[in-house]
């Protein structure tokens, strides 16, 4: 494990990586932070595992799942047992 | 749900139909729960966030202008209610720097270096390593957690999550990125030993 011993260009590019890696970012811009991490290995480290992050959680949040017990309690109260699906609740 | 049907069904909605309350409650809850559940990492408080949510919504549907989509207005009801519920219960976890400009010299400094890119797919997602995510989420302050999970989590747009939180979208932007950078910083020294365990190889 290293820590990261920045320059100013390193620095510079730390505040427009979140839109770079969502690809929200102007071209000149992202052409310019592409440029950098060509010869900054500790900026690509620091790019991928940013984008690696993001990605990873994503996958996890899909796991989340509104238990059947739960759904049929908020059914209950608001009184919309009637319209509460069979089906649904037998998960 | 797209902006004439959602028109239309908020006509309906208003109008009292308990059939068309039941199908927003059917096809909203399972995302206003997981997102209670990921601000508050507690599944009764989430729980109780979620009733709390759809109660507010019902007595409040006739007065909602539809300004916004009736999901983010949910979302909305559902993070002041965390929030509150957060602040009852402690002292609130203040975040000096949450709305100030981005500082990339604070940020950069003493930033891990740990590319864990390479380890296998298997070694990322493991129960317990599922678990330190999950607490490393709970550990982000509030604010920062909140735009996180709306908008890494749960898929909202830059300026739905504005809406939601009702902050400038440069603000949703400044924070996601602190979140991003600080839950990286995390998994890098999480990650750290099982990367030198597979260079070792």
């Amino acid at each position: 494990m290293s820590k990261h011993v920045h320059t100013g260009k390193c620095s510079a590019m730390l505040g427009d990586l979140s839109e770079y890696i969502d690809g929200s970012l102007q071209a000149e811009i992202c052409a310019q932070i592409e440029e950098h991490m060509k010869t900054c290995d500790n900026c690509r480290v620091v790019v991928n595992t940013l984008r690696k992050t993001v990605e990873l959680y994503e996958h996890c949040s899909d796991n989340v799942e509104l238990p059947g017990e739960v759904k049929e309690r908020l059914f209950a109260k608001l009184e919309l047992n009637d319209y509460l699906s069979k089906a649904d609740t037998s998960k | 749900m797209s902006e004439k049907v959602d028109s239309d069904f908020l006509v309906t909605l208003q109008s009292g139909d308990r059939q068309a309350f039941a199908k927003l409650v059917e096809e909203t809850s399972t995302q206003i729960y997981r997102t209670a559940r990921q601000i508050l990492g507690d599944e009764q408080d989430a729980e109780d966030v979620l009733q709390e949510t759809y109660m507010k919504a019902l007595k409040a549907l006739p007065t909602f202008e539809g300004r916004s989509s009736i999901s983010t207005w949910l979302h909305r009801i559902a993070v002041n209610e965390a929030l509150m519920l957060i602040r009852k219960r402690k002292t609130p976890m203040v975040s000096v720097d949450d709305n100030m400009p981005f500082d990339s010299d604070e940020e950069s400094s003493g930033m891990e270096i740990v590319d864990f890119c390479c380890l296998p797919e298997k070694e990322l997602l493991t129960s317990e390593s599922r678990q330190f995510m999950d607490q490393a989420v709970q550990r982000l302050p509030e604010t920062l957690k909140t735009v996180f999970v709306l908008r890494d989590l749960e898929g909202l747009s830059i300026q739905e999550t504005a809406d939601v939180m009702q902050i400038t979208e440069n603000n949703v932007k400044t924070r996601l990125l602190r979140a991003r950078l600080r839950l990286r910083q995390e998994l890098a020294g999480y990650y750290a030993e099982k990367v030198e365990k597979e260079k070792s190889k």
